[in-house]
């Protein structure tokens, strides 16, 4: 289909419904469908809860050393949380035909990949976001600390589930997808996990978050302007 | 003249000039090592403060380099193989694979063989070295990526976005854990920029070519017996001398 005939689609359709209520649509629907199996949310959040605390179990209980150990261990346990629940991001439309009629409809399969990526991370990333001071705690970080980690973790989830939709996306409907998909993405989320630790550690010896924060800023709208399309290509070729 | 260069993206008409090619770049290849490693072994001299293990170098920095130029090669064969739909140029982006890995892998053993009398250790988390071993994983996903989807045309096109989401995400990984290991040192010990001895840049230039002409031979054999795999049930594979004998 022309990006011509596209637009026109676009415009008729405009009158039932906009694209930004689409996207909402999209993503109440990705929402509900979560919330109706819950179990699934809670164990990539268990997983995350115990992967933190097998490192002092691992390394020993010195709190001095804990605390340096923190914002690695944190970061590391949420990149493996997030590649957990990738698997899920498409398979089960995929299994029962959903994402084919996704591929079929009028609007921009973009837009509604970028729906399913935003209700995926408020699924699997907000919650890590919301447990992370918790855990924190555990490795006797500071109240600033803390507040930095959060505000990274915020940042830097929403990448790790754009980058995670690409490799879900390409994988779809193979066999061993699930290692897969970690051989794919975890390279690529490397930046990721540099500048979001970096940044406690940076606060807790006293120098600048600025720029850690912007550098994940920057990145996450790199992420956010490119991976959608990419995706909607992946799933193209998937789905031939 | 005018050549027709499109007549050779056929691979029917590429595996016969494949064939031709393959023996000179082996032999040139050949050749170059063996003039390559004999100045290196023998024509330049011992260096003044890495005294005889710096030789080690005239390996590893030409696998170094080839092992990115390879994944640049290869991506730009992907995304012509993605946007032209050719198909050879998909068969190219994977026989280049392999190669560029095991050249990443040369040249991370080479680095630890000489890090550990200059630097004292294996391994240093430096950004080079963390960068190349991050560059081997992402052949790694490219490799794999392709085993393990059956449909050729689905592995093609899938590993082709992937090696170009992987170009992109190069510079950025480069300079990240470059800034990472800056922001907590600096790195302890750099070739200086003194000149080098004529006869290391020989040794040095000749190895790099060799090593190219090898990864060209190596690749142009690997494509060879991708197309004869792909083709296996069509009328001209089966009228090849050495399929039928």
């Amino acid at each position: 289909m022309s990006s011509m005939d596209k637009s026109l689609t676009a415009g008729t359709a405009k009158d039932k419904l906009s694209l930004f209520g689409l996207l909402g649509l999209v993503i109440r629907r990705d929402l509900i469908l979560a919330m109706r199996r819950r179990a699934d949310v809670l164990t990539t959040l268990v997983f995350f809860v115990m992967v933190v605390s097998l490192f002092p179990l691992g390394v020993g209980p010195e709190l001095d050393m804990l605390r340096k150990m923190a914002p690695g261990v944190v970061w590391v346990a949420a990149l493996l949380a997030s590649m957990l629940s990738l698997g899920r991001l498409f398979s089960a439309d995929y299994l029962d035909g959903t994402l084919e009629q996704l591929l079929l409809a009028p609007q921009p399969l973009s837009l509604l990949v970028l729906g399913k990526i935003i209700a995926h991370w408020m699924v699997s990333g907000l919650p890590l976001v919301l447990m992370a001071p918790v855990l924190g705690l555990q490795f006797d970080m500071s109240a600033q600390a803390l507040w930095v980690l959060i505000a990274t973790l915020l940042l830097g989830t929403p990448i790790l589930s754009m980058i995670g939709a690409v490799g879900a996306a390409l994988t779809l409907g193979l066999r061993g997808g699930g290692v897969l998909v970690s051989l794919l993405v975890l390279p690529l989320c490397i930046p990721v996990l540099i500048f979001g630790a970096g940044a406690v550690e940076a606060v807790t010896s006293g120098m600048s978050v600025v720029s850690h924060l912007s550098l994940l800023g920057a990145m996450m709208l790199l992420a956010l302007v490119f991976t959608p399309w990419v995706t909607a290509q992946a799933l193209r070729i998937s789905m031939e | 003249m005018a050549i027709n260069w499109f007549k050779y993206s056929a691979p029917t008409a590429f595996y016969g000039l494949a064939g031709k090619l393959v023996p000179w770049f082996a032999w040139s290849s050949a050749i170059l090592f063996a003039i390559g490693l004999y100045i290196s072994f023998f024509v330049a001299p011992t260096d003044a403060t890495q005294s005889e293990a710096y030789r080690i170098m005239f390996i590893h920095v030409p696998t170094s380099i080839l092992s990115m130029f390879i994944y640049l090669v290869m991506a730009f064969y992907a995304a012509v193989g993605l946007v032209f739909n050719t198909r050879l140029s998909s068969m190219m982006a994977t026989a280049l694979a392999p190669t560029g890995a095991l050249f990443a892998f040369i040249s991370l053993w080479t680095g630890a063989m000489w890090g550990k009398p200059m630097w004292g250790a294996w391994w240093v988390w430096d950004a080079r070295l963390t960068s190349e071993l991050i560059l081997l994983f992402l052949y790694f996903g490219f490799i794999a990526l392709h085993a393990s989807i059956d449909d050729p045309r689905r592995a093609d096109r899938a590993a082709a976005l992937l090696a170009i989401v992987g170009s992109v995400n190069v510079p950025i990984i480069y300079f990240s854990v470059k800034w990472w290991n800056t922001l907590h040192q600096g790195s302890t010990i750099k070739f200086s920029g003194t000149s080098m001895h004529i006869a290391m840049q020989q040794a040095l230039f000749t190895m790099l070519l060799a090593c190219w002409t090898y990864s060209v031979a190596i690749s142009l054999l690997r494509v060879r017996s991708i197309v004869l795999e792909r083709e296996r049930n069509t009328q001209w594979v089966a009228e090849l001398e050495e399929v039928r004998s």
